[in-house]
C-alpha cells in the first residue's frame, strides 16, 4: 500500500543538522575568545607578572596533554571515516581510544591543578588574595580558561560515548552517521581551543 | 558533491595531518624556549593559527564543505579580529 510507504519516510536533513553544530560551535569559539580578549589585555598591563605566573605551570605536562588531545582528535576523525565505510569494529575502537585520551588528559589536568592547590593555589584561596594583582589575574584566569575547557572534554566524552552506543544499535550507520559527525566536530572544537590555549599559558613568558 | 556522496577522509591524510600538528607544537615549543622577545609571541600565536587552520580544513573538513559554511566561519574570525582590533583601539588611546 502507499500509504504505507509515506509513513515510512522519516524526514532528515543532514545539512540543517550540521549547519546547527557549527553554529552552536561558532558561540563556543567567541566565549573563548572573549577570554583570550581579557587574557591579552591584562598581559598588555601586567606583562611582567604574567611571564613571572607562567613560569610556575609545567611546560612538560601541558605539553602531554597537547599531544594526548591531538591524537585523540585524529582517532575520532578516524572513527568517523571508518563508520563511513561501514568498518564499525574499527569505528568503535577509534572511539575507545578517544575516551581513554580523555581520561588521560583529565588525569594529568588532576595532577596538574593537585599541585596548584597544595601550594595553597585555588580561586579565593588566602594566598590569591595576597598575590600581586597581576599573578591574581593570571591564576584566576587559568583556572577558569582551563576549567571551562576541561568541562569541554567532559561533555565531549559523554557526546562520544552516546556516539558509541549509537554505533552498537546500528543507529549510527554508513548512510546515517550525524550523531557521530556533530560529537566529532565537539571533538575537534576542544582540540582547538586547546591548540591557543597551550601556548599562550604555558609557553609565551 | 551533494549530500548523497560524501567526502570520506582516507586514514593515511589523518595520520599526516596528526604527525604535521605535532611537528608544529614541537617547534611552537623550540622558538618559545629561545628569548626573541616580542617576536616568541608572534610566532607561537602565528604557528597556533596555522594548526587552528589544519584542524578546522582537515580533522573538521570544512575543505569539502559548503562555501555557505566556510564563508561562516571565517566570518567568525573576522568578527573576532574587529572585536579585538577595536578594544586594544580603545585601551591604547584611553
Amino acid at each position: 500500500m502507499s500509504n504505507h510507504e509515506v509513513h515510512e519516510h522519516v524526514h532528515r536533513d543532514d545539512e540543517a543538522q550540521k549547519l546547527g553544530m557549527w553554529l552552536f560551535i561558532f558561540t563556543e569559539l567567541l566565549l573563548f575568545g572573549g577570554l583570550f580578549l581579557v587574557y591579552s589585555i591584562f598581559r598588555a598591563q601586567y606583562p611582567a607578572n604574567f611571564h613571572e605566573s607562567s613560569l610556575e605551570l609545567s611546560v612538560t605536562l601541558g605539553t602531554i596533554n597537547t599531544v594526548i588531545l591531538l591524537v585523540s582528535s585524529m582517532s575520532v576523525a578516524l572513527s568517523l571515516s571508518a563508520v563511513q565505510k561501514g568498518n564499525y569494529k574499527l569505528a568503535k575502537i577509534m572511539l575507545l581510544l578517544t575516551v581513554a585520551l580523555a581520561f588521560a588528559f583529565m588525569v594529568n589536568k588532576y595532577f596538574e591543578w593537585g599541585a596548584k592547590f597544595h601550594h595553597g593555589l585555588y580561586p579565593g584561596s588566602e594566598l590569591m588574595q595576597l598575590l600581586d594583582r597581576g599573578h591574581h589575574l593570571y591564576f584566576s584566569l587559568y583556572f577558569f580558561m582551563t576549567g571551562l575547557h576541561a568541562l569541554h572534554i567532559i561533555i565531549g566524552v559523554i557526546l562520544l560515548l552516546i556516539s558509541y552506543v549509537k554505533i552498537q544499535k546500528s543507529k549510527v550507520v554508513a548512510d546515517n552517521y550525524m550523531h557521530l559527525e556533530n560529537a566529532a566536530l565537539y571533538w575537534h572544537l576542544v582540540d582547538l581551543i586547546w591548540i591557543f590555549l597551550f601556548p599562550l599559558m604555558y609557553l609565551i613568558s | 558533491m551533494s549530500e548523497h556522496t560524501p567526502h570520506i577522509t582516507p586514514y593515511r591524510t589523518l595520520g599526516i595531518i596528526l604527525l604535521i600538528l605535532l611537528t608544529l607544537t614541537f617547534v611552537t615549543i623550540e622558538i618559545t624556549s629561545i628569548h626573541l622577545g616580542a617576536f616568541t609571541v608572534t610566532a607561537a600565536l602565528l604557528i597556533a593559527g596555522i594548526k587552528g587552520f589544519i584542524v578546522l580544513t582537515y580533522f573538521m573538513h570544512l575543505k569539502h564543505e559548503s562555501l555557505l559554511l566556510k564563508i561562516l566561519v571565517a566570518m567568525v574570525f573576522v568578527l573576532f579580529a574587529i572585536i579585538v582590533l577595536i578594544t586594544f583601539i580603545d585601551y591604547a588611546f584611553r
